[in-house]
C-alpha cells in the first residue's frame, strides 16, 4: 500500500515527506516502548507510536523503518522535524488514537511484523 | 581470497566514542555512527542490525544513569566486538538488572519510552556472547559480541 | 461482547480473574505509556499493552477496563499479577504484536455493532 493511501485512511497530515508519498508500505509496527521497537520492528514497516522525542526519528533511521505515523493528534517538537526532514524519514500525523489507528490499518491488509533475528538465522 | 587483503588486526578496524551522560538530544548517535561504519564494511544486515540494537541500548543506559562513558568498536573477519565502560553509580544486582520490567528510570526516562526494564534483556538475547561486570559507584562494563556467519575476510 | 468471547476467538491465555469474563468490552485502547492510558482511555476497554509493571493493574482498575491484553507473549511481573488476582482484573496473553492483536480486535468490536 502506498503511503498516500495510508494517509487517506488516517486521515493524516504530513509533516515531513509531502515527496516520498509514493513509497510502499505492507507491514506495521505499534509501539510506545523503544526498546520493543529496537527488539522487533522490521525494516520497511510503518512505526505507530504517541513518542515524539527526537530518539523516534534516529531508532527509525537506524532500523530502516519507512515511515512515523504518530497517533492522538501528536505534533513533533522542532528538533524531531529537523531531524527527520534531513535524515528524510515521512511522519505523518493522525488524530486516531494507537487502538482506532492499527485498527483501520489491519482492516485495509497492513500486517504487523514480529521479527526477532534469533542468533544464526539468515 | 589474496591474503594480503586480510587485516583483520588492522587499527582501521577499531573504532573509539565517548558519550556524555544525561545529554539526551545526543543520544542514540554512536549507534548511528556504528551502523553505518558496518554497513560500509558491507558487513550482513542482520549483523549490522544486532550491532545497532545493542549498541543503541547501552548508549541509552549510559545517558539515562551514567556520568559519561565509552564505546569501542572492533571488527574482525568473524566478529563485532562492542565494548562499553562507563563512569557512575554502577548496577548493585546484576541479576536483578537482567530482569525483563525491571528498571530503577526515573519519569523523564520513561516519557521518552525508554526505561520500561527491558535493554539489557534486549542486549542480552541480540548478542552471541554478552559480558556484563558493574562496581557501586565506579561504573559498568559491557561487552558484546555479535558473530559474522560470512565470515567478512575483506574488510 | 464480553472479554470471554474475545479470549475464544483470539486464542488468548487467562492468567487472572477467570470469573469475570462476562466483563463487556465497549472499546479499545493500546498503548504503554502509563500517563497516556491514565489520560485517555475509557471506561470498557480493553487495554493492549506490552508494560508488565504492576501498576497496569491500578491504572486498569481506576479506569474500570474490561481487562488488559498483555501481547508478545509478555508475561507479567510476579507482583502485577498477584495484585491483578487481588484487584480481580482480568489479564489475558497473546503471542500476536500490538499492532496486530489491535487489528484483530478492532474487527471483531466493528463487526458485533
Amino acid at each position: 500500500m502506498k503511503l498516500s493511501e495510508i494517509k487517506e485512511i488516517l486521515n493524516a497530515d504530513v509533516i515531513v515527506g509531502e515527496d516520498k508519498l509514493d513509497i510502499e508500505v505492507k507491514t506495521a509496527f505499534g509501539a510506545d516502548l523503544m526498546s520493543d521497537v529496537l527488539a522487533f520492528a522490521k525494516a520497511g514497516s510503518l512505526l505507530l507510536t504517541g513518542l515524539t522525542n527526537t530518539q523516534v526519528v534516529r531508532i527509525a533511521n537506524v532500523l530502516d523503518i519507512a515511515a512515523i505515523i504518530l497517533v492522538r493528534g501528536k505534533k513533533p517538537p522542532v528538533e524531531t522535524i529537523s531531524m527527520a526532514r534531513n535524515l528524510q524519514i515521512p511522519i505523518l500525523t493522525t488524530k486516531y488514537i494507537l487502538f482506532e489507528t492499527a485498527g483501520r490499518l489491519y482492516s485495509k491488509g497492513i500486517v504487523g511484523c514480529l521479527e526477532k533475528v534469533e542468533p544464526g538465522s539468515e | 581470497m589474496n591474503p594480503a587483503v586480510n587485516k583483520s588486526e588492522d587499527t582501521l578496524n577499531k573504532y573509539s566514542f565517548n558519550i556524555e551522560g544525561g545529554n539526551f538530544n545526543d543520544a542514540g548517535t554512536v549507534s548511528t555512527r556504528i551502523k553505518s561504519i558496518l554497513k560500509q564494511k558491507g558487513l550482513p544486515n542482520d549483523v549490522v542490525r544486532k550491532s545497532a540494537i545493542v549498541c543503541y541500548e547501552a548508549e541509552i543506559n549510559i545517558v539515562s544513569y551514567a556520568r559519561k562513558g565509552t564505546v569501542n568498536l572492533t571488527i574482525t573477519a568473524e566478529t563485532v566486538e562492542i565494548e562499553v565502560i562507563d563512569e557512575g553509580p554502577g548496577i548493585p544486582d546484576i541479576e536483578q538488572a537482567m530482569e525483563q520490567g525491571y528498571s530503577t528510570a526515573n519519569q523523564q526516562i520513561r516519557e521518552m519510552g525508554f526505561g520500561a526494564g527491558m535493554g539489557l534483556h534486549n542486549i542480552n538475547s541480540y548478542s552471541d556472547k554478552f559480558d556484563i561486570t558493574s562496581e557501586v559507584n565506579k561504573g559498568t562494563f559491557l561487552k558484546m559480541i555479535i558473530n559474522n556467519p560470512q565470515s567478512t575476510k575483506d574488510l | 461482547m464480553d472479554i470471554g468471547t474475545i479470549a475464544k476467538e483470539l486464542n488468548l491465555k487467562v492468567i487472572s480473574a477467570s470469573d469475570k469474563m462476562k466483563n463487556i468490552v465497549t472499546g479499545g485502547y493500546t498503548g504503554d505509556l502509563l500517563s497516556d492510558v491514565m489520560a485517555n482511555s475509557h471506561e470498557g476497554d480493553i487495554w493492549i499493552t506490552r508494560q508488565v509493571h504492576q501498576n497496569i493493574v491500578a491504572i486498569a482498575t481506576l479506569k474500570e477496563h474490561a481487562g488488559i491484553i498483555l501481547v508478545n507473549s509478555c508475561e507479567p511481573a510476579k507482583n502485577t499479577l498477584e495484585k491483578a488476582i487481588a484487584e480481580k482484573v482480568p489479564i489475558l496473553v497473546s503471542d500476536l504484536p500490538v499492532f496486530e492483536l489491535t487489528g484483530k480486535i478492532y474487527n471483531l468490536l466493528a463487526a458485533a455493532k
